[in-house]
């Protein structure tokens, strides 16, 4: 092949992933343009101060679901964090065959659909306590997040010198005490990164809290009566026939995108920067 | 050092309980969708019939939903998705500043909650399909499953191109510049050296945005328009495993109905874990690999 056809066919091939590439920008741009252009003249200082008002009513915000989401964010960190803190440190600390087993396990549970996870939840709490309630969604999304911060514990601890250990152990330390007061304090950037990463994959779940969390119009702080969210209200006010509720479903939207980006972006540029 | 010992067990005890856990989820699932396959047996997944009040549950056309829109997914984003990871793998090895942007940007897609696209895919994408479906002269709906394909796609392509990228940067060095040395040009280097080499990393990327695209719920509910019979083309409106179960489940009517939502549940959660698993040897053995 002479030489001319070999550089036409890199140029070809070139512009291809360049373009393609760029293609997939394309939704991002879109997405986060409509969310930003519909979603600004829906949110005032009364969005998320007041409760939401019957469509066709001005006014309104959407106070419940935040509170709720907050709640259920709570329970889910309480839950999630030692368990997952706990599991990392276990993989960090053992090798052999249960090791490898726990790690296949955390793998796999990331990948369960997150509405399968719902429907555990309901059968492992709704139904026994006869009601929907925001612990039970608060169980569903511990049990999403986890597998974030056993991973985020493990790879952190992975990464520590082993002289760090060492040294606490050479000084005397009992085992245990150089866990706790040496191993632990300086994963915790890590650790602490991993558990945010979990709170902003969790913040936008809709699925899990269907028949767990369920939607309640009002404010409500009990952990055993249903609570909305901020996902859940952009989802059932987007399927409403409503237009103002629409365009509260963009301003709830917006909020939730902003949160979760302000998260990714700390991890990113904060004092615990992952990598 | 007894305290020693003890934070031992309790490191223990943690992991023992975590496997029963997972084991009881299995099980949980089982027992739950007793009903439903004591009633129906394999009848469930050949069957077309899905009536609650008459309480005849048939799941065909739900997995079809759920295999139509996952393939047809895959078949759109997976060009891209390499495209993408063969673009960042070279070029952000160059040090190519605008590449770090286009990571990063990717990284914010796979960010955005997935009721947050069916939102966007609901008021933009629906109007545009339905526009496509006028000009095709074919009945406009607008939702359906090629609206729930597309946005899926959308989704999961950083899925399928940050593990693609990584095997791409994964490339020893000396091998792209002995390849250069030869005289080769990128697209021959990409050709007989990244491919060939990143080839399993690719599949394992692929089935890991098979596994989210299985399982997606919220944006495929809001855009496959909920018909619980067989979709009769891609632009007819049909219901996913995922979706028909968002859709039903709070409101089922009688044990049987909520038995055989939890027993599609049951599928998606094995299927899904059968293609993880898959996905989590192959990632194992390249990384053992090098």
């Amino acid at each position: 092949m002479s030489t001319r056809a070999r550089r036409i066919k890199d140029r070809i091939f070139k512009a291809t992933i360049l373009s393609l590439s760029l293609l997939t920008l394309l939704p991002l741009l879109l997405i986060l343009i409509t969310i930003i252009s519909k979603g600004y003249s829906a949110i005032s200082l009364d969005f998320f101060t007041k409760l939401p008002t019957p469509p066709g009513d001005p006014g309104g915000g959407i106070l419940n679901s935040i509170v709720g989401s907050l709640l259920l964010i709570a329970i889910a960190v309480v839950i999630s964090v030692p368990t997952g803190v706990g599991l990392g440190l276990y993989l960090s600390e053992t090798r052999g065959p249960w090791a490898s087993l726990v790690e296949i396990l955390i793998n796999t549970l990331q990948g369960i659909p997150s509405i399968v996870v719902g429907i555990l939840a309901y059968l492992w709490i709704v139904k026994p306590l006869g009601g929907f309630s925001a612990l039970s969604g608060g169980v569903a999304l511990a049990i999403i997040m986890l597998p974030t911060v056993a991973r985020a514990t493990q790879e952190t601890l992975i990464r520590l010198p082993t002289s760090l250990k060492e040294a606490g152990l050479s000084l005397g330390a009992s085992y245990t005490r150089t866990i706790w007061k040496v191993i632990l304090p300086s994963a915790m950037p890590g650790i602490l990164s991993g558990v945010l990463l979990g709170v902003a994959r969790i913040a936008g779940e809709t699925a899990p809290l269907l028949f767990t969390a369920f939607g309640n119009p009002y404010l409500n702080l009990n952990p055993l009566k249903p609570v909305d969210a901020v996902p859940l209200l952009v989802f059932n006010y987007a399927m409403s026939p409503y237009s103002d509720w629409h365009q509260k479903a963009w301003g709830a939207s917006l909020v939730l995108m902003v949160f979760i980006l302000g998260i990714n972006i700390t991890i990113r540029k904060g004092p615990w920067k992952r990598r | 050092m007894d305290g020693d010992k003890a934070f031992r067990i309790g490191l223990n005890l943690t992991a023992f309980l975590f496997i029963l856990f997972v084991g009881i989820t299995f099980l949980s699932l089982i027992i739950a969708s007793g009903p439903s396959i004591k009633a129906f047996g394999w009848k469930f997944v050949i069957s077309t019939e899905w009536d609650p009040t008459a309480g005849k549950f048939g799941a065909l056309p739900f997995l079809t939903g759920t295999l139509l829109t996952s393939f047809l997914a895959l078949l759109m984003s997976t060009p891209l998705a390499f495209s993408l990871a063969l673009f960042l793998g070279i070029y952000s090895r160059k040090g190519l500043r605008f590449a770090y942007i286009l990571d990063y940007a990717v990284d914010l897609l796979a960010g955005i909650p997935s009721v947050i696209y069916g939102l966007w895919a609901l008021f933009f994408l629906v109007p545009v399909v339905r526009w496509m479906e006028i000009k095709m002269n074919i009945t406009p709906f607008g939702v359906g499953i090629f609206t729930a394909s597309l946005v899926l796609a959308i989704m999961i392509i950083p899925y399928i191109s940050s593990i693609s990228k990584e095997m791409v940067a994964m490339v020893p060095q000396d091998l792209l510049e002995a390849g250069m040395a030869l005289g080769a040009t990128d697209w021959e280097v990409v050709k007989n050296i990244i491919v060939p080499y990143c080839l399993s990393g690719f599949y394992a990327g692929i089935l890991l945005g098979l596994g989210r695209a299985l399982g997606e719920t919220m944006a495929v509910t809001m855009v496959i328009g909920n018909f619980n019979g067989m979709p009769k083309d891609l632009f007819s409106p049909g219901n996913t495993m995922a979706s028909v179960i968002a859709n039903e489940f709070a409101e089922a009517v009688g044990d049987l109905h909520l038995s055989s939502l939890i027993q599609i549940g049951l599928w998606l959660f094995l299927v899904n874990v059968i293609v993880n698993l898959v996905g989590q040897v192959i990632v194992r053995k390249v990384s053992i690999r090098r």
